[in-house]
Formats: C-alpha cells, structure tokens, sequence
C-alpha cells in the first residue's frame, strides 16, 4: 500500500485544497497519471501518481484544505491484495483541523425574558462591544460575570471570519514567501556576460521563414536549449539544495518563468529540455504558457525543475538579476536582444546582443564554475543550427 | 468577407488571447502593443488564430507591418483578396 499524499507546489507552500479527484475508488492508475487537482496559492494544479497500481480509498473529499503531507488517497500496488474492510475503515482519515476553543457549557442567562448579569458586567459587554445575546453566564443560575464577557470578546476576536483573499492577493503572498526565503537563506552571487546574438537572431529568422506559423519558433525556446545543454558542461548546476547538500539531478528540466495576465508568475519545468529537438521544444513551451495562464500545471512540472529561465523578451530592461526559487539552485536572466556597437577585426559594427546574467547559489558552485556555465552558454548560442 | 468581418474576427481573436483588456477603447491606429499587454508568446498564438480562422499565414518579415489594428485588418484583406 502507498499513501498518495498532499504534494509541496511551491518553495512556502505548507497546504493545499483538494479540488477534485481525476479517479475513482477501484480504478487502475499508472505512473505519471493525473488523479487529482489541487489548489495552491499560485495556481491550480493537476497532480500526478508516482507508482502503479489501484486508487483503494480516497481520505480527502473535494474541497478540503490540508497540510503538505497529508495523506489524500490510499494506492494499493500492482500485485497487492485488497485490505479487509476492518483494515479499510481503520485507515486515518485526514485529520479534521482542531476547534478554535471548546464550546462552553450551555447554561441559560436568560429566563422568561430577563437578562441575568452584573452591572459591571454590563457595562464591560458595551465598552467591548460584546453582543450579549451570544455569552453564556457562568455565574451563580447562569448569571452573566465580568469573566464571560471578557472572554467572549477574546472569542469573538480569535473567531473572526478569516479574511476571504483573493488569488491574486495569494499569488502574491506565495511569490513574497518564496522570495523572501531566498534572499534569507540563499548565498547568491552573480556572474553576467554579453552574448553576440546575430548568429542566433539570423538563424532563427531564416529557420522562421521556412516554417509555417503553427511550427515557428521563439527565441526563448533557443535559449531554454542552449541553457538545458550548457548544464552539461557544468552538472552542479543541475541540483537542488535539501537544506544540508546538493541533491544532483539525474535529468535536465528547466523552469521558465511566464507571466500570468492577472499578475504575478509561475516558473513550470519543460521535462527533459536537454533532449527535445527545437520544434519538440517549442510546442511544450506553448503548451506549458496555455496550461499556465489557464491554471492547469501538473505537480511535476511545479517541482522538477533545477534552474530558471527568465527573459524579459523585446521590450525589457536589459538585464536581469535574479533570484533563485528554492530549493533550485541557479537561475539566468536574460535582458532584451539590443543592437550594440561591437569590435570585430578591429571595425566597429553593429550586431543584436543580449545579456546574460547567471545568479547562482554558493553553496553548490562557485564563481569558476558559474563562469564556465555562461561561457558554454555563448559557445553554444553561436551554433543555433546544431541546438 | 468584407473588412468589418475581419475586423471583427480579429477583435476577438485579440480578446481571447488577453481577455482582461478592453477592447472597445482600441485606437485602430495605434500600435496594438502599446495598448494590450502581449508578449511574444500571445503575439504567436494570435498569428496561429489568424492562420486558423482567416486562413493567412503571416510570414515572420511581414510582422512589423502589423503593429497597429488597422494594419492588421488592411494586411489580412489583402492577403485574402490575392488569393
């Protein structure tokens, strides 16, 4: 048996709302199958089964929040027997969340239509603005005292409604966590260089000329590859960090940070970037844009990348230093591609370039490193046709 | 089709790919980017809508003619009408 459970989605996030289940009770699930949506602060997420096996019971109705970690489904694996229902029904269920306070003792205050309270008490209940109609004496017959009015306003006010916030309110709660953890918790340095891109820019728009637009490609789809193969140069970069070590990542999936229309970004892993040819490449990054801005990311897509790319397109400043989303370990920012005067064989010519910044964390490489990454980087972003 | 057909068509083409923006205050005459909030992904997406719907494909030279609402309908109407 494995417990299916609530999946971290974001560097802070520490619960989630289960919104529906893709599967039922007794259906088969396979690796890598969605069986479930859930809500998290940045965005709906359509969250995959790591093992094979049959969806036995479901612990977490549609519509409930949890904490990471809890359990939300039981999968019986391959091969496993059925529980016996004594077995079944002794399972945990998802802990409800505890009561704020334990309800007082009904004891009426109030008989044939007279209030039983102190004049003091009175008194406080208007000075706090407590309704009395709600508090319960525990006096002598239920008479009102000053203690159940003080503790009725300290109920009132740890029971107020929590404040309904809005997703765009959350989105930028969970960006400000995430940032704010990885200005604290990661040393960061930064490297930048500047890219000649007219090799680039001249290949992709002959490239571009021949396809047609449903097949056409974009500029970050050549930097996502060049950025995916330079990792191989330096593998460090492909990690994260557990809080103790590196934890080196057997595979290469970059995160690229897309902007969501009502605010704020998501930054989804495209799987495997190293080894999707150009057009592979450039139909998921359609696909993982669409799926983004209409709130349909897969968990794995939420937690598998190592390393981000950000590129601020045509109109963007021209630099950007960013800052890593833990628990990933670099990040490369890309300014807008900008005619520059630059010396070639000694003239002076014009030529489209872009800079390139690496923010990369301490712990896991150093400054050598880095600058051995953004030169495989440039190496290979003057070889557009062998991406 | 006439010019305010496509013109429409376009206009919805464009409030699909940014649904928060309003596109009755569009001036026709004024670049389209500077008025909605596209970047080069939505910029893709549109030209594929416009291939899919209008039946243009739009070659990537031809991109900076289409910068303002008017250009756009003027471009597509010529390219159909050559058909």
């Amino acid at each position: 048996m494995a417990e299916f459970l609530m999946p971290i989605l974001g560097a802070d996030m520490t619960a989630g709302t289960l919104v529906a289940w893709r599967k039922q009770p007794g259906d088969r699930v396979e690796r890598g199958d969605i069986i479930a949506e859930v809500e998290s602060d940045k965005a709906d997420v359509e969250v995959e089964i790591f093992v094979t096996g049959v969806l036995d019971r479901i612990l977490v109705e549609p519509g409930t929040k949890v904490p990471v970690g809890t359990p939300l489904a039981i999968i019986r694996e391959e091969g496993g027997a059925a529980p016996p229902a004594a077995t079944a029904a002794a399972l945990p269920a998802a802990a409800p969340a505890p009561p704020r306070r334990p309800a007082p003792a009904a004891r009426p205050a109030a008989e044939g239509g007279r209030l039983r309270i102190s004049p003091s008490a009175r008194q406080l209940a208007q000075q706090l603005g407590v309704d009395l109609s709600g508090v319960t004496g525990s006096g002598p017959d239920g008479r009102i005292m000053r203690r159940d009015i003080e503790e009725a306003a300290a109920s009132t006010a740890g029971a107020l409604p929590p404040v309904e916030l809005d997703r765009q309110t959350r989105m930028r709660q969970a960006i400000a966590a995430a940032m704010a953890r990885s200005a604290r918790e990661i040393p960061h340095f930064h490297l930048t260089t500047t890219i000649d891109m007219s090799r680039a820019m001249a290949w992709l728009s002959a490239e571009n000329a021949r396809r047609p637009v449903t097949e056409r490609l974009l500029y970050g789809a050549v930097l996502l590859k060049a950025m995916a193969l330079a990792l191989r140069d330096v593998p460090e970069l492909n990690a994260t960090w557990s809080g103790e070590r590196v934890v080196p990542n057997p595979a290469i999936h970059v995160g690229v940070a897309i902007s969501l229309r009502q605010g704020g970004l998501v930054a989804p892993a495209i799987h495997d970037t190293d080894r999707q040819s150009l057009t592979e490449l450039m139909e998921k990054f359609r696909d993982v844009a669409q799926r983004a801005r209409a709130g349909s990311l897969r968990s794995s897509e939420m937690s598998d990348p190592t390393i981000t790319m950000t590129s601020l397109g045509e109109t963007g400043a021209e630099s950007v230093f960013g800052l890593i989303y833990p628990p990933q370990v670099a990040l490369v920012g890309f300014g807008r591609v900008a005619e520059r005067a630059v010396s070639i064989g000694g003239q002076i010519v014009s030529h489209p370039v872009v800079t390139a910044t690496l923010s990369a964390d301490h712990r896991v490489a150093d400054g050598h490193r880095g600058s051995v990454y953004l030169a495989a980087l440039e190496r290979l972003l003057q070889e557009p046709s062998q991406l | 089709m006439t010019d305010d057909e496509i013109r429409a068509v376009v206009l919805r083409l464009l409030g699909e790919i940014a649904p928060e923006a309003d596109l009755e205050v569009l001036d026709a005459d004024k670049r389209v980017r500077d008025q909605i909030d596209i970047d080069s992904m939505d910029a893709l997406n549109f030209l594929i809508a416009i291939d899919k719907e209008l039946g243009v494909d739009i070659p990537e030279a031809d991109y900076p003619r289409l910068a303002t609402l008017n250009a756009i309908v003027r471009y597509v109407s010529e390219k159909r009408a050559g058909r």
